[in-house]
């Protein structure tokens, strides 16, 4: 059963709150996501949101389900409008079913809402009536918890809870707001069809609800990073910031650089010198971070930079979304040398593959980089928690002897690498042109083993390519194809199309392409890339590499991630 | 003096016969000796330029990074492992041109680590251009009338910004040098040696003769504890001090990133801590 089925029988409920920046629809945003998901709802949530602090409009999309539920929907079941304008906002989201809920008192003409085209809920004066129009916000949430038929309980018990450390009248008041909203919700009279009675999943209490920036950072600590340089810039911040805060105790040393110059720099000598470090940032950043990203290639040393992509050129859309840096992440650093990108569909492929980023990058002795972007970090879900058996790290560093010579030639252009003051032998590194003692040489025979050295290592790194995920039938006619944040999207817009004779074929490491893509690709009778970029970067990443063309490309770059419908509709399309 | 810890035997160097690099390596050598230090203890990092070359030249672990940006790189050598002595050296264009936000970043961030810069006045290895500190008027091939640029003047913004070791030295006055450099290894903190040096082949201005004329030492009439004397010392420009203008004890990077609080392994001596991540997971679910 699709989405939109289980939405008709009250099953698959979007609701989206807008507002101004710093009124709190994250506050919202937040508690709902959590009472629904301790309530044993499955939940998604996701935003969009302006680059200021204060001001401007904030949406998010929460969407409860009695079924997983992972992707952005454009469809509004209950639209819950905090400010003016706000209505507007998402007026092309609006359908003849969508029900508002809204305050009369703040509504502006600008919303041209008649009164009785929503339902007036009083916020402000509700909680103005409590003590303070600050508890509007909790208001909002009793009301939404109430019109969706949650246990009162589960939302006072989780509201008393988050205001805990607060004072005794605080929590007391946020309480009282949260129950008067949802008493409020129980007296008003719905659009005749509208029930909600979400059936509960016992197996979601149990679960994590996380977003993506904690999944790459939880992923991150699995691969035993303890080192995180970076320049703040969204939206790739929320990695650094939950670096710095959980890794506390991690024993994860955070560090905030003066640049992205400073940050990669750091992160390169911090591996040299034993760590295993990251730098987090998005394309504005890489693109300074790029030289040093060449010095990691040269030095052989491993490196991890999480690129959260936004749309550019320079600074774009700075909270917006795309998949747009593919090219630049891909060439990004002067000269030959190898390097894997790996960009995440799933909460569960960021953990395991940023683990997997850190025991890459130490192994081959190369960059490695795990690609998302703003709709990726920014999106939650509830899941099975992380599976931590696996975070065993195998440091691929040797004790030095006295005669040790860090680029000493192999068979497969792999040195054992050895850190400074880990036994007797001098590790040297040199920017410079180099021999096997890591000293600077223009001897141009020794240039021309080096090149092939380094280049011997991309041969070893193809052995281990993360394989591209087939869902749906073996024998596909159509194949989609996707790679990073798209996976969900994609997935359930196949789900609605409900064809048999299509397939999705997800990448979640782009970089170097699996080798059975041509082989994919060949065996369908048509193919399209769907991927949030202008010039189809994957795509022509495909034909690069793989040296097959793909028929169609779905193409989004309005800085807003697909919705379900958008590939629904954009397949229907292509495929019809 | 023997330095034969550090010496690398019969090499090739590539700096020009005359060139101040030569006594500014030999008495670092000395300093390095004197102090005792072990040089599988000891990383040399530099970046690029004539002088950034030295690390190959001196028997050490080395990490000859990118052209400005050692001091970035150096900072994380010594906090992934604080037992190793780290000193990051280079030139003037290096340190304080394409370096300089790093130079002045690395001062505020204070890691316990020895900053030595060449300064010559003069790009050396792109033959002759100006440098950050090359002084009025001066000419070149680029600055055909003269620079224009006031001078950058290291120890002043050093002094500025409370930096934790502030010193000024003579390549051509070995003794005093060495004794200098060996103050700065052995302080406990972020420590800046600014060395005057000549470029015989593209500096005709700044030679061994002119530094010898236009330099004094401090005496101990100079108090490096107080700042504002160190600031005014540092902006005198018809003679230039040298020696120690500010001496400024505080915590280390190292010390206040938290890391080594509990724990003073290096940390590739370190593993996953499962139960912590377990635990950490665990929370997101958010269960009382």
């Amino acid at each position: 059963m699709g989405s939109l089925q289980r939405a008709k029988q009250g099953q698959d409920v979007s609701i989206v709150l807008c507002g101004q920046a710093g009124q709190g629809v994250q506050t919202v945003e937040f508690l709902l996501t959590r009472i629904l998901k301790l309530a044993g709802y499955h939940v998604f949530a996701t935003k969009e949101y302006m680059s200021r602090v204060r001001g401007g409009l904030n949406s998010t999309t929460i969407r409860v389900s009695n079924k997983r539920v992972s992707a952005l929907i454009n469809r509004m079941d209950i639209l819950v409008a905090l400010n003016q304008g706000a209505v507007a906002h998402v007026a092309e989201r609006l359908s003849p079913e969508t029900v508002i809920l809204a305050e009369q008192a703040v509504l502006g003409d600008d919303d041209g809402l008649e009164p009785g085209l929503f339902l007036d809920l009083p916020f402000t004066q509700i909680a103005s009536d409590i003590g303070n129009k600050i508890y509007s916000n909790i208001v909002a949430v009793g009301a939404i918890a109430g019109l969706l038929g949650i246990g009162l309980t589960d939302v006072t018990d989780y509201v008393e809870r988050f205001f805990a450390k607060k004072s005794r009248e605080v929590v007391e008041h946020n309480v009282q707001a949260a129950r008067a909203g949802y008493e409020a919700a129980g007296l008003l009279e719905l659009p005749e069809g509208w029930k909600w009675d979400i059936k509960t999943d016992a197996r979601v209490k149990d679960e994590v609800l996380v977003n993506g920036a904690e999944a790459v950072g939880l992923g991150a600590l699995a691969g035993g990073c303890d080192f995180v340089s970076s320049y703040p810039m969204s939206p790739s911040t929320g990695v650094l910031v939950f670096l710095a805060q959980q890794g506390k105790d991690l024993g994860v040393l955070a560090e905030q650089a003066e640049d992205e110059i400073a940050a990669i720099n750091m992160a390169v000598g911090a591996w040299y010198a034993g760590a295993r470090a990251m730098a987090t940032t998005s394309g504005g950043g890489f693109a300074l971070m790029t030289e040093g990203v060449s010095l990691a290639g040269m030095l052989e040393t491993p490196v991890v930079v999480h690129i959260a992509q936004r749309p550019g050129p320079a600074t774009g859309l700075p909270t917006r979304t795309e998949q747009g840096d593919l090219e630049l992440v891909l060439y990004g650093g002067h000269g030959d040398f190898p390097r894997i990108i790996l960009a995440p569909g799933t909460l569960e492929q960021a953990y395991a593959v940023t683990q997997k980023a850190f025991d890459l990058a130490d192994k081959y002795q190369s960059p490695v980089f795990v690609l998302t972007d703003e709709y990726f970090v920014d999106s939650y879900y509830n899941l099975p928690a992380f599976d931590v058996s696996q975070a065993t790290v195998e440091k691929h560093v040797v004790k030095t002897s006295r005669d040790y010579r860090r680029y000493e030639i192999t068979e497969d252009g792999l040195s054992p690498r050895g850190i400074p003051g880990y036994g007797d032998g001098l590790v040297a590194v040199d920017s410079d042109e180099h021999d096997e003692e890591g000293h600077i040489t223009e001897d141009l025979d020794v240039r021309v083993t080096m090149v092939d050295k380094r280049l011997a290592k991309g041969e070893a790194i193809k052995k281990e390519i993360v394989p591209p995920e087939l869902v749906g039938p073996e024998d596909y006619r159509n194949l989609v194809i996707c790679w990073g944040s798209t996976y969900h999207v994609v997935l359930e817009g196949l789900a609605e199309l409900g064809r048999d004779d299509t397939a999705m074929l997800h990448y979640q490491q782009v970089y170097p392409l699996h080798v059975k893509t041509a082989d994919y690709v060949r065996q369908a009778g048509k193919t399209v890339v769907v991927e949030s970029n202008a010039t189809g970067q994957f795509r022509k990443l495909i034909r690069l590499h793989a040296g097959v063309d793909v028929d169609e490309g779905l193409i989004k770059y309005d800085g807003l991630s697909f919705a379900v419908e958008d590939i629904v509709e954009g397949l229907g399309q292509i495929l019809s | 003096m023997a330095t034969d810890r550090f010496d690398m035997g019969d090499i090739d160097i590539a700096w020009c016969p005359g060139c101040g690099n030569f006594p500014i390596l030999k008495t670092l050598k000395e300093a390095l000796t004197d102090l005792e230090i072990d040089p599988t203890q000891l990383v040399m990092v530099s970046g690029i330029g004539q002088a950034a070359k030295i690390p190959q030249y001196l028997k050490s672990h080395f990490f000859n990074g990118l052209h400005g940006r050692a001091l970035p790189s150096a900072t994380a050598i010594k906090a992934a492992n604080p037992t190793l002595t780290v000193i990051a050296e280079s030139g003037d264009g290096d340190m304080y041109g394409e370096g300089g936000n790093h130079f002045i970043h690395c001062i505020r961030r204070n890691p316990n680590i020895t900053n030595i810069v060449h300064d010559n006045m003069v790009y050396g290895l792109t033959k002759g251009q100006a440098s950050p500190t090359s002084q009025l008027g001066f000419k070149t091939p680029v600055q055909v009338a003269g620079v224009v640029l006031e001078p950058f003047n290291p120890l002043a913004v050093a002094i500025a910004l409370n930096a934790s070791f502030v010193a000024r030295a003579n390549a051509g006055d070995r003794e005093q040098t060495r004794e200098i450099l060996k103050r700065a290894i052995a302080h406990q903190g972020y420590a800046l040696v600014d060395i005057l040096q000549p470029c015989v082949t593209f500096n005709k201005l700044n030679t061994y003769q002119w530094f010898k004329e236009n330099v004094y030492y401090l005496d101990d009439a100079h108090d490096p504890a107080d700042r504002g004397a160190a600031f005014a010392r540092a902006t005198e420009e018809d003679r230039l001090p040298l020696g120690v203008f500010y001496v400024n004890p505080k915590k280390s990077f190292e010390e206040n990133v938290g890391v080594y609080e509990e724990d003073s392994r290096p940390l590739y001596e370190r593993e996953v801590d499962q139960a912590k991540l377990a635990s950490l997971i665990d929370s997101f679910k958010m269960a009382i």
